[in-house]
Formats: structure tokens, C-alpha cells, sequence
């Protein structure tokens, strides 16, 4: 055997065991306890494929333009993503994946670009099947690319109105078509004709664009889980363009995993993946079917709410958006030490679309320090809620809206809630008297055992604690 | 070596995609929720991998418009990879300290 083929058993092997290890990985991350694992031999993979990739054939071992280039980017890439990993805080985690996912299908349609661009130059086609394989990961990675980029411009703040155009979804149709029709063009073209290949990518990239603009921020984890199933999916077949075999399996099986990942979530809202997709949520249903509410909001001032928690046998907390954003997670924490402390038994119920992204309010208390074991998700809370004492829900809203299971009109009903209602007591810490994100009226508001504590969340508890140390 | 046929090639690729599916599909299917996110974030390293690809395109990339989009591959991909490694660690490190009082 020459170098040559040593060299390039090496990479097969290699390649071979990062797939693996991938898998290995993904699997160890089905536990708390071994997740953290998973990701550090997946990441030694990585690190051990791309430095053996230097072997490949097509990378030629000299310092030419080609070797420069990509030493430079590799240092780029690799140092804003590091510095900005790091430097970003917890609540703003659901954005940095959308944007790093981005990055990824964008990689995966510039590298379609580089072998259509080939093509177009009259290198060598291999096939028709590879030729229309690169057009599709190229479709999905643009798209991915760009909607992720206005995933992250939506969850920062940047872009604040969800933009709805006149006919939007005849626009994204005609955009659609000229995709697949340019698309067809250059992935059955012999030869590829440059401008349609410009035409294709810009339009796909518009498309992408189309899509996300009108889907509001509440349903933002949805999409950025569609999109990360999709930057898989591209991944995939740029590795069969490029003969991957590593690329086909971790594109494929994240291809896979999301899109299950994104039918968990559209589940938990109890809404179609189309329905997120096509139809704005709230903004033409919903107000006509309002049934009146009685009763009234009644406030409760902190000491009293202290009082009646600190007495308690039972409290169970529901976490919502609203603590993420005032960051009242490490407060939550220490009242939960203080009632611990007074013999009062405190467990966390997590609705599955609570915050931005499931599991997003359980990495917030994690990092507070609050332990798993006292975190449940809706099975397991709900036929606990008639004997808790006390529920305090914390900026969370349309997930504890009784209005689910009562009234088919609204357009949350049938969706999962947690039932916050059924306790003895109930207290709402809440900004103002507004509706929520669906822009759905509360009944459990306005129930006769509600009481509303009104404030920020952070500042709240704070005086929550206060209160319970003074008893 | 031999040669594959190109037949049995492609459909060897084919057979490659659809376990791989299934077994992306079955490793999901049992992750708790509270693993959501950072499995997300996790799925979303794992398909750095495309940094593979773009190295390779880069280095095979001729002239200067290849050499430009080569060279955006591997930023991005690069990014991807690097981006999405931290941000899972750093969430997961999270679950470390309840874990030692297990």
C-alpha cells in the first residue's frame, strides 16, 4: 500500500468512528446524568474529522491560496463563534442556536454553490442523481440559512414586527415556483448555465426570508427546530454529492431526530406544523369567540402571598416566559430554600412549550441550581395540583389558561395546560393586567381562588423572600 | 480495490440514509423533556460535521468565485461547529451540580 491509500483508509476510519461516536452521543444525551458526556466525545470526534480531513484528496498539503483561505476561515469561524458562545446569556440561548444552525445550512448551500459553480465552468458532472442532490441540499440549506437569520433578528429584538405582505402566501408560492423551476434547470443542466445558478440561489434565499417574516416569536422554536431538521437534511445530501459518508449519517440523523423534535413541540401547542407555518396565531380568530368572564382580578399584596405560601404544606411553581425574562429564576431558588427550610414541600411544574423552547425553563432553573428531581412536566404535576396548596405561577399565561379545556371556540382549546386552576390557591405574579402572548383573556385570573401579585417577576419574589424571612 | 458499480453505490447510500433515519427517530424518542433544548443545541453541533464538506470544497475550489464561497463554507461551517459546541456544554454543564448530589 502507498501513502495515498493509507492515507486515505485513515480518513475512511476515521470518518467511520465519528459517525459512530455522533450517535453514541446524541444517545448519551438521553440522560442528565450522561449528557454532558455525550457532547464532549462527540466534540473529540469532530475535531478528529476535521483535522483528518487535511487528508483527503481534494486538499492538496501546500501552502497555496487554497490552504490560506482556509486557515483564516477556520480561525474566523471557529473564534466569533467561540467568543460569542460564551459571552451569551442563558435566556438568550434559543436565538444563538437558531443563528449557529443558520450557519450550518448556509455552509451546507455554499457548498452546493462551489460544485454548481464547477459545473457551470464545465467541470466534470457526476450524474444526474448528485447534480439534483446538490440542487435540494442547496434549496433547503438557503432557506434554513436565511430563516434562521430572521429567527435570531425576531428572539434578539432586532426585527420587532411580524411582517405580513398582501397575499404573503402567493408571493412565497410564486417564489416557490421559481425555485423548483430554476432548481430544475440547473440540476438538470449539461452544462449548468451560470445566471441561473445566481437566479436560484437568490431566490431560494429570499424564500427563506418569506417564510419566517410573517411567524411570530411565540412559535420561534418551532421553526428554529424545523430549520435545524432541515440544515440536517442538507447536510445529508451534500454529503452524497461530496462521496461523505460522515456527512450523510449526522445530516440524516439530525434530519431525523429534529423533525420528530419539531412534532413534539407543534404537539404540545396542539397545532399542526402547517398551521405554524401558514397562519398567523391570534390574529384573526379568537376575539369574536370571547365568552364573558366573571368574577374579577383581585390583588394580593407580598406579605399576605408570603404568608399563605410560607403556611403551606404544598406549593407548586409554574414557570413561564415572563421569568426568563425578568431572570427570576435564582430568586425562585432561594424562596424555594426558604420554604424547604419551614418543612414546606416545593416542586416545579414545566408545561412542554413553556418559555421559548422546551426544556428552555428547565436549563433556566438548572442554572439556578435547582435540582431535576423537583422539576415535573404536565403528566407528572397535574393530578397534584388538587392537593397543592398553593400554585404560584410566575409570568406564565396561555399554558395554565383553563379556557383550553372549557371553551372549543378558543383557538387554544384542546391544547395541554397545566392545571393551576385546580389548587387551593392560586397566585399570579404578572406585569400588568394584559392578555397573553396568544392575546387570549385569562379566565384563571379572574377565578375566585386567583389572587394577583403584580410586579416584575424578579422583583416580586424578591420581596416574596422578604416577607417569608420577617414570618 | 475494486470498483463499486455505480448502481450498488448509490443504493448502498440510500440503505446508509434510512437506517441513519430510524436511528435518529429512536435515539429522540426517549430524551426527557427537560433535555430538550440542549439536545436541540446538541443535534445542531452534530450537524457541523458539513465543516467536512467545506473544507473539502474549499479545497478543491478554482478560481476566485469558488475560492470566495469556499472560504464562507468554512466560516460558516466552522461557526456552526464551534458556536454549537459551546452553547451545549454550557448548557448541560448546568446539570453537573445536581448530579453530584445524586
Amino acid at each position: 500500500m502507498g501513502l495515498a491509500q493509507v492515507m486515505a483508509l485513515g480518513v475512511d476510519i476515521t470518518y467511520f468512528v465519528t459517525a459512530f461516536v455522533f450517535i453514541y452521543g446524541l444517545k448519551q444525551m438521553s440522560s442528565p446524568v450522561t449528557a454532558r458526556g455525550g457532547i464532549v466525545i462527540a466534540g473529540i470526534a469532530m475535531l478528529a474529522a476535521s483535522l483528518i480531513t487535511f487528508g483527503v484528496p481534494q486538499i492538496r498539503l501546500e501552502l497555496d491560496i487554497n490552504m490560506v483561505l482556509m486557515l483564516v476561515a477556520l480561525a474566523l469561524g471557529s473564534a466569533v463563534a467561540y467568543v460569542s458562545a460564551k459571552r451569551v446569556a442563558m435566556t438568550d440561548m434559543p436565538q444563538m442556536i437558531a443563528i449557529y444552525n443558520g450557519m450550518g445550512g448556509g455552509a451546507a448551500a455554499a457548498i452546493a454553490a462551489v460544485e454548481l459553480v464547477k459545473l457551470s465552468g464545465g467541470g466534470v458532472s457526476h450524474g444526474l442523481v448528485v447534480q439534483v442532490l446538490a440542487v435540494l441540499g442547496a434549496v433547503i440549506g438557503s432557506v434554513s440559512f436565511a430563516g434562521s437569520g430572521i429567527a435570531f433578528a425576531k428572539l434578539q429584538g432586532l426585527l420587532k414586527k411580524t411582517t405580513r405582505l398582501p397575499m404573503h402566501q402567493f408571493i412565497n408560492l410564486g417564489l416557490f415556483a421559481i425555485v423548483c423551476v430554476t432548481g430544475f434547470w440547473v440540476a438538470t443542466g449539461q452544462p449548468v448555465v451560470f445566471a441561473y445558478v445566481v437566479v436560484f440561489f437568490l431566490v431560494a434565499l429570499a424564500l427563506g426570508v418569506m417564510v419566517t417574516l410573517p411567524i411570530g416569536g411565540a412559535d420561534m422554536p418551532v421553526v428554529i427546530s424545523l430549520f435545524n431538521a432541515l440544515t440536517g437534511l442538507a447536510v445529508a445530501f451534500e454529503g452524497f454529492v461530496l462521496d461523505n459518508a460522515a456527512m450523510i449519517i449526522a445530516g440524516t440523523v439530525v434530519g431525523s431526530a429534529g423533525t420528530l423534535l419539531t412534532q413534539l413541540m407543534a404537539k404540545a401547542m396542539n397545532r399542526s406544523l402547517a398551521n405554524v407555518l401558514f397562519s398567523s396565531f391570534g390574529s384573526d380568530s379568537g376575539a369574536a369567540a370571547e365568552e364573558e368572564i366573571e368574577g374579577s382580578m383581585k390583588e394580593i399584596q407580598a406579605q399576605d402571598a408570603a404568608i399563605m405560601m410560607a403556611y403551606a404544606d404544598n406549593v407548586v411553581i409554574v414557570p413561564g416566559y415572563g421569568m426568563a425574562v425578568a431572570q427570576a429564576q435564582h430568586k425562585l431558588k432561594e424562596m424555594e430554600g426558604l420554604l424547604e427550610a419551614r418543612g414546606v414541600t416545593v416542586k416545579y411544574a414545566i408545561h412542554p412549550v413553556a418559555g421559548r423552547m422546551p426544556g428552555h425553563m428547565n436549563v433556566l432553573l438548572a442554572e439556578a441550581g435547582v435540582e431535576y428531581d423537583k422539576i415535573f412536566d404536565l403528566d407528572e404535576i397535574n393530578p397534584e395540583f388538587p392537593r397543592a396548596d398553593v400554585a404560584l405561577v410566575i409570568g406564565a399565561n396561555d399554558v395554565v389558561n383553563p379556557v383550553a379545556r372549557s371553551n372549543p371556540d378558543s383557538p387554544i382549546y384542546g391544547m395541554p395546560i397545566l392545571d393551576a386552576d385546580k389548587a387551593q390557591n392560586v397566585i399570579v405574579i404578572k406585569r400588568g393586567q394584559g392578555a397573553g402572548f396568544s392575546g387570549i383573556e385569562n379566565h384563571l385570573f379572574y377565578a375566585d381562588n386567583t389572587r394577583m401579585l403584580y410586579g416584575d417577576g424578579q422583583k416580586a419574589v424578591g420581596e416574596l423572600i422578604a416577607n417569608i424571612k420577617q414570618l | 480495490m475494486i470498483e463499486a458499480q455505480p448502481e450498488f453505490a448509490g443504493f448502498t447510500a440510500l440503505y446508509i440514509f434510512m437506517l441513519a433515519a430510524f436511528t435518529g427517530y429512536e435515539v429522540i424518542s426517549r430524551v426527557p423533556v427537560i433535555l430538550h433544548t440542549p439536545l436541540m443545541s446538541g443535534s445542531n453541533f452534530v450537524h457541523g460535521i458539513v465543516l467536512v464538506g467545506a473544507m473539502i470544497a474549499l479545497g478543491h475550489a478554482e478560481g476566485p468565485l469558488e475560492l470566495t464561497i469556499g472560504f464562507f463554507a468554512v466560516v460558516l461551517a466552522a461557526g456552526n461547529a464551534v458556536g454549537g459546541y459551546v452553547v451545549t456544554v454550557r448548557m448541560l454543564e448546568m446539570f453537573k451540580s445536581s448530579k453530584g448530589a445524586k
